[in-house]
């Protein structure tokens, strides 16, 4: 849960902040080393990627290879083992469930920092020009992204995924198409105390242009803001995803997801199959709880009066 | 104030006729029309149908007819694909059950939440504050189509106390409401902790104490109603996750509301029922968050409106 309230206290300091001798950066490492929460998920997150990386060459099985021996019978035979090559079980159909996670894995990840990377450069580049712009420019673009914020997403994103069709590319865009809104709110309310410090002064007094001042001298200074917000968007973004994959609307086989696979194990778990349910539930969750302790870490790190 | 909702309205309109004219024009892009089928149909058929949904008229004119159906009858067209059922019919069979878990599961949250986070703060670091800090770390990370399956493990296959699902008396209720306000709870509980301490940390709260008054009036008539502010911004945008929340429990626990009805004709290509319950649920937001900022209005005698 992203709160608006400690983001702006972040906003504020990440303006105001003139710290004598050592940088706020190394400030900021300092204090994120120190706290052991922050730590060991950024360990966690770092674990979970390399699973999603070189997973696949530990896999006994690939992805898409059907164990025949299993295949229908997999409440008695599709159990976790290590003798035939199944750690994690297979599901219904005979499939590998180590190599679908490694793979639903892969791409819940990749929505999720796709659809931040998308937040991230939109959010900010929008926001930043709103802001220093300022005006009715402003006016006009704010007012379009409260609009655009009172729209039930979710329901016109499965409509846009229903419409033009179920693929990755649609699930990008559609995620991408929200996940910015508040980000260039956040972006804006820095960039509107940021734009009256001297140095932006001395920027344009020197005659350099608008668009120029926003990216080389606005943007630097609004990464902290970013970092933070772009790290607590990245498990919403895998929410987002995995919600849709749940309802199946989501990637589409043999393609996968956490969400898809949650789905599948929960359908399926009347059956006496609860490795289908309890593997992918189990990165799911790791995976989330690791990025809102790195992100409250981060923001604990670089806002230190807020604790 | 009349004024300060007047300027709201002025926004909140035009949101609302913008995603009525954005989820027409979709739904008109769409590739292949309504009546495309696996079996073509023959060509007079189709210019039937068309004329039957008014689908040969001009796009302006659609629109126009669309948006004045809405407007002046509250009539969102026939379904594409229950010739017999009219979106209407489709949402009035499941927006009552929809509304009731609904409605329990948003007052139990914010009731629960609250008096979780009040207790939380009031005893700060003892066994309540990290039951309410713990749990609500633990339900970010279990939304609700995390929380469904989990509780009908628990609850109907392990136990066998409740229903798995289906709709009927409030035994049938109780499942989808805790799934659906899980999360919520949490939320509410964590935001009404922090500003709670906050406000304990206040002067007049000091004052309050000092002048001698009871505990139980510091928090209440004092400490409350400031400490609630954060937590009303935050039920605007818990409203809408919580409607997006209906189509889990819908699906999961076959209650038969609208969250049901709109994943069908998602997968049936219904776009009008589609395109009926997205209007529907963009209105209620807009009307909760206006709600919503009334009441923060009302509440915070900061705000000059």
């Amino acid at each position: 849960m992203i709160d608006t309230q400690q983001m702006q206290s972040l906003a504020a300091r990440m303006t105001e902040a003139e710290v004598k001798g050592r940088s706020p950066w190394a400030d900021a490492r300092r204090r994120f080393r120190r706290n052991k929460a922050a730590m060991v998920s950024l360990v966690i997150l770092i674990l979970v990627a390399l699973f999603a990386i070189f997973g696949n060459s530990l896999a006994g099985w690939s992805n898409e290879e059907m164990d025949f021996e299993v295949m229908g019978n997999a409440a008695t035979m599709g159990m976790p083992s290590f003798a035939n090559g199944h750690y994690f079980g297979t599901d219904d159909l005979g499939r590998d469930l180590f190599s679908r996670t490694v793979q639903g894995t892969q791409v819940s990840l990749m929505v999720g920092l796709i659809g931040a990377g998308i937040a991230v450069i939109v959010g900010t580049l929008y926001g930043a020009t709103a802001g220093y712009v300022g005006g009715r420019t402003d006016a006009i673009m704010m007012r379009t992204v409260d609009i655009l914020l009172a729209i039930p997403y979710m329901f016109v994103l499965i409509l846009l995924l229903v419409i033009f069709g179920r693929s990755m590319s649609m699930l990008f865009l559609g995620i991408g198409l929200i996940s910015w809104l508040e980000m260039s709110r956040i972006v804006r309310g820095q960039t509107l105390s940021l734009k009256n410090r001297e140095f932006i002064e001395a920027a344009r007094a020197t005659g350099v242009p608008g668009w120029k001042i926003i990216i080389r001298h606005i943007v630097p200074n609004l990464l902290g803001v970013v970092a933070v917000y772009a790290t607590l968007l990245v498990p919403l973004m895998i929410l987002s995803e995995s919600f849709i994959s749940f309802l199946g609307l989501g990637v589409q086989e043999p393609l996968t997801s956490w969400g898809a696979l949650i789905s599948e194990g929960a359908g399926t778990m009347n059956y006496g199959t609860l490795w289908q349910l309890i593997f992918p539930l189990f990165f799911f969750c790791i995976t989330l709880f690791a990025f809102f302790f790195v992100g409250d870490g981060l923001r604990d790190a670089l806002d230190p009066k807020d604790r | 104030m009349f004024g300060f909702i007047l300027r709201r309205l002025a926004v909140a309109i035009p949101t609302l006729l913008l995603l009525i004219v954005l989820s027409f024009l979709l739904m008109h892009a769409a590739p292949g029309g309504p009546f495309t089928q696996e079996r073509a149909l023959p060509p007079q058929i189709i210019a039937n149908l068309n004329a039957k949904y008014g689908l040969d008229e001009p796009l302006w004119r659609q629109i126009i007819n669309y948006v004045w159906g809405i407007v002046a009858h509250f009539d969102f067209g026939p379904s594409f694909v229950y010739p017999d059922r009219t979106v209407n019919q489709i949402i009035a069979a499941g927006f009552p059950v929809t509304l009731t878990y609904g409605g329990i599961a948003f007052v139990a949250a914010v009731l629960v939440g609250v008096s979780l986070g009040v207790s939380a703060a009031i005893r700060q670091n003892s066994w309540v504050d990290y039951l309410a800090v713990g749990t609500s770390i633990g339900a970010q990370v279990l939304p609700n189509f995390v929380m469904a399956p989990i509780l009908v493990l628990v609850f109907t296959l392990w136990l066998g106390w409740l229903p798995g699902g289906g709709w009927g008396g409030p035994i049938y209720w109780i499942m989808p409401v805790v799934a659906l306000s899980t999360s919520f709870m949490a939320s509410i509980a964590r935001i009404t902790r922090s500003s709670m301490l906050e406000v304990l940390g206040s002067n007049h709260i000091r004052t309050a104490r000092a002048k001698g008054l009871s505990e139980s009036k510091v928090i209440l008539r004092h400490a409350l109603k400031p400490a609630l502010l954060p937590v009303i911004s935050y039920l605007g945008p818990a409203f809408v996750t919580m409607i997006t929340g209906s189509v889990v429990v819908d699906m999961y626990f076959s209650t038969g509301g609208i969250g049901r009805s709109f994943v069908d004709s998602a997968l049936n290509r219904d776009y009008a029922v589609m395109m009926g319950i997205t209007i529907l649920v963009g209105a209620l937001t807009i009307l909760f968050s206006l709600v919503v900022d009334v009441l923060y209005a009302w509440i915070d005698p900061k705000i000059r409106y």
